[in-house]
């Protein structure tokens, strides 16, 4: 099962849970839609009203920016793969 | 560099970096050549400009406006109990100088804004970033792209903390990576929790500063190669660690400073008219003349036990779903720490229900404790 890793500030939507694993590995957005099916709120935090990764957020497939994968997040994972969700921090105050 | 000369108590203090055959003499001059700029003498600031001193770093300045707080205590290890109430830019120098005399302390007593940045910034060779807000990220990240400055940049949230080297200069001219290539935009306000709401490990930022300190240096000394074009995060709870690639966007485009508040969202044009408000003086009167009003908390439940000034507790997140526990007959006092949270369940109310008789309290509880109630716990 190929894992996603849950950031912090996002855990709230996801009763606190630091990994979610995907039992269908598929594509990557594939792995990202079945994380915000199962957690909804956490959808908007994560993809925008078109279906794209939000601007304030990365997704990564290992050490790699799935942006500069050449299939994006089509691209089909293993699973042993890691997909990590990397949100802009401030560090405090807003 | 052959102008730089050090005076035997100078070579006596600095002699376990001149004893590392890669790092040596010429390493030590670099760093008493260099000026670095901290912004930020807070959680981050601290730890780096303890061993930015005690490395021997020639010039420092120091961009703090803030006062020191007992909340402060908990991480910002250059303050000590005496120091609560004084000015942390200032207060800092002081306790680097004692730390190490031979060098230089530049002191910015004042925000950081689009007016004042490139004329501050100009004058150093690095920044460390030690700031904690948005607005401030993306001003200092966008002034060091502006001014050719590398920048050294660290965040920390809870038990998580993120570190890179921005801007740097590579072999072939360019520049590496910089802030807006990883996240080009800000998330809108209240999306991500604040300090009060989120709170920080004590000894993260310490963590977190003490490896950009780290990084500071290799970048003066060109010893190692620095953290650029990757973001190293930490999860100190359960201690995972990443290297991240950075890659530089076609997209990232900068050409002058902007209105990083109307960037992050934190203001636009009409959002005092959205929003009325009442001070914490007017709220006292009401209180005082017994009117009939109805005052709600939008704070967490950990929040309301460390200081609350009464009301119905609903945290931000669940306010519409509770909406009609909120009264159509008479005047609401929406409050919250700052009140920044308050005015954003009420514009989130205004728009779904169309509702007028809404107040934010401006300054939240921290502004109730300030000029009101000492006894309320400022946090």
């Amino acid at each position: 099962m190929a894992t996603i890793i849950i950031p912090t500030p996002l855990r709230k939507f996801t009763g606190n849970q630091s990994t979610f694993k995907v039992n269908d590995a598929g594509t990557i957005s594939e792995a990202i839609h079945s994380l915000t099916d199962q957690y909804t709120d956490l959808k908007k935090h994560v993809i925008d009203e078109e279906g794209k990764i939000r601007s304030f957020v990365r997704l990564y497939l290992g050490d790699e920016d799935v942006s500069a994968l050449d299939q994006k997040a089509e691209t089909r994972i293993k699973e042993s793969d890691v997909i990590s969700i990397v949100p802009a921090i401030a560090g405090g105050k807003i | 560099m052959s102008d730089i000369k050090f005076s035997p108590e100078e070579l006596s203090r600095y002699s376990r970096h001149i004893i590392i055959p890669e790092f040596n003499l010429e390493g030590q001059k670099k760093l008493k050549a260099a000026k670095v700029l901290v912004i930020g003498s807070g959680g981050l600031g601290s730890p780096l400009l303890l061993y930015l001193a005690a490395a021997g770093v020639g010039t420092i300045g120091i961009v703090d406006f803030d006062t020191i707080d007992d909340s402060n205590l908990q991480r910002q290890i250059l303050f000590t109990t005496d120091d609560v109430g004084k000015l942390k830019a200032s207060t800092a120098a002081e306790r680097i100088k004692a730390l190490n005399p031979f060098i230089q302390v530049n002191v910015h007593n004042t925000h950081l804004t689009s007016q004042n940045a490139l004329e501050i910034i100009k004058d150093y060779d690095v920044v460390a970033d030690g700031t904690d807000n948005f607005p401030t990220r993306y001003l200092v990240n966008d002034a060091c792209v502006l001014l050719d400055k590398v920048n050294v940049y660290a965040s920390i949230y809870r038990f998580e903390g993120q570190l890179s080297v921005f801007n740097l200069p590579l072999p072939d001219g360019r520049r590496g990576p910089n802030y807006r290539d990883l996240f080009p935009e800000p998330p809108p306000p209240g999306l991500v929790p604040s300090c009060a709401e989120g709170g920080v490990l004590g000894v993260l930022p310490g963590i977190l500063g003490s490896l950009q300190a780290a990084e500071v240096i290799k970048v003066i000394s060109k010893v190692g190669e620095p953290l650029s074009g990757k973001l190293f995060t930490i999860d100190v709870a359960d201690f995972q660690t990443r290297t991240l690639k950075i890659h530089k966007q076609e997209s990232t485009k900068i050409e002058k400073l902007i209105d990083y508040e109307l960037f992050c969202g934190l203001k636009n044009e009409n959002m005092s008219s959205e929003v009325k408000e009442i001070t914490v003086g007017q709220l006292a009167e009401w209180i005082e003349s017994g009117k009939d009003f109805q005052l709600i908390d939008v704070r967490e439940p950990h929040e309301y036990e460390i200081a609350e000034i009464g009301g119905l507790l609903i945290p931000l997140a669940q306010v519409i779903e509770n909406a009609d526990k909120i009264s159509q007959e008479k005047p609401v006092v929406i409050h919250c720490r700052s009140g920044v949270r308050s005015a954003k369940a009420i514009r989130e109310l205004q728009e779904l229900h169309g509702w007028d008789h809404l107040y934010n309290l401006k300054g939240g509880i921290l502004a109730w404790a300030d000029e009101i109630d000492q006894l309320v716990t400022k946090y």
